[in-house]
């Protein structure tokens, strides 16, 4: 049938992650399976055991756009969103990113681009973020808990506060 | 504590492809910085720079040739952050992979498959 798709991720200069990624499909339902919020909660997902109960979509230039996971057990939250700077149906995507409890510092400028041949997309993603240090601070996250790390900076920031305890 | 702070160093020593050519160099075996600077278009000074940013990042040392001070790679720095980067790309490749999952099913539904072009 199809061979495994691999993803390229690589961090060059000092502020980006590119990810590059080739789909069996064409890139009208890539570009649809990103803006589309029935589609987009079915795989933007976090780690096993989170969903995706908000995914709204405004989708013009100047339009937001937000998402929440919820931890389905804890019923813990974790909530991102930004504006639309640029759309070019199906191509191309620029959109701003930041978490509610922000994990790196400032923004991030994300840029998705599709590319059609043969009938297979190549989705190119890069995320370019405000420092060298935010960059940094999101690879080291992992993402493994991508959805957790805002409460582990906030176990820390507790831990290192000494009149208040961990809740 | 000291690790996150190495990794820094180590992402910032990386940022640069004039280093990430360096090590590729080193990688097949040390060299001396007239060998290094050979392929580059670029001055002795300006590679002892680049080297000296390597070598503060732990990813570069000295090797024992007094007279030649030949430079090699350190493996271990690059091993972490290579470590960092795996971690976080096999979380978005597992979003990816149900993202195929979700384009198979959204293509079986609206096309026949195979009959593309």
């Amino acid at each position: 049938m199809k061979r495994a798709a691999t993803l390229q991720l690589t961090a060059p200069g000092e502020r980006e992650i590119v990810m590059t990624r080739v789909f069996d499909a064409p890139r009208q339902l890539v570009f649809d399976a990103h803006t589309k919020p029935e589609l987009v909660k079915r795989w933007l997902l976090g780690p096993p055991g989170w969903s995706m109960p908000v995914c709204e979509i405004d989708l013009r230039v100047g339009g937001k756009y937000r998402y929440v996971w919820r931890h389905d057990r804890e019923g813990t939250e974790m909530g991102m969103g930004g504006v639309y700077r640029e759309i070019v149906t199906p191509e191309r995507i620029v959109n701003t990113e930041r978490f509610d409890e922000a994990w790196y510092p400032g923004e991030a400028v994300d840029t998705l681009v599709l590319v059609e041949r043969g009938g297979r997309t190549t989705l190119t993603l890069t995320l370019r973020y405000e420092s060298r240090e935010a960059r940094d601070a999101v690879l080291k996250s992992g993402m493994e808990s991508g959805v957790t790390a805002s409460y582990d900076r906030l176990a820390d920031l507790l831990a290192s506060t000494p009149a208040r305890g961990r809740a | 504590m000291q690790a996150a702070y190495r990794l820094d160093t180590t992402f910032a020593a990386l940022a640069h492809p004039t280093r990430r050519a360096i090590l590729a160099r080193l990688a097949s075996g040390e060299a001396s910085v007239t060998e290094l600077a050979a392929p580059f278009a670029m001055s002795q000074p300006a590679i002892s720079k680049h080297l000296k940013v390597l070598e503060r990042a732990g990813l570069v040392s000295r090797g024992r040739d007094a007279q030649r001070r030949p430079r090699r790679l350190e493996v271990k720095p690059l091993a972490e952050a290579t470590q960092w980067l795996e971690r976080y790309r096999r979380f978005w490749a597992r979003r990816f992979q149900r993202l195929d999952a979700l384009l198979d099913e959204l293509q079986t539904r609206t096309t026949k498959p195979g009959d593309r072009r």
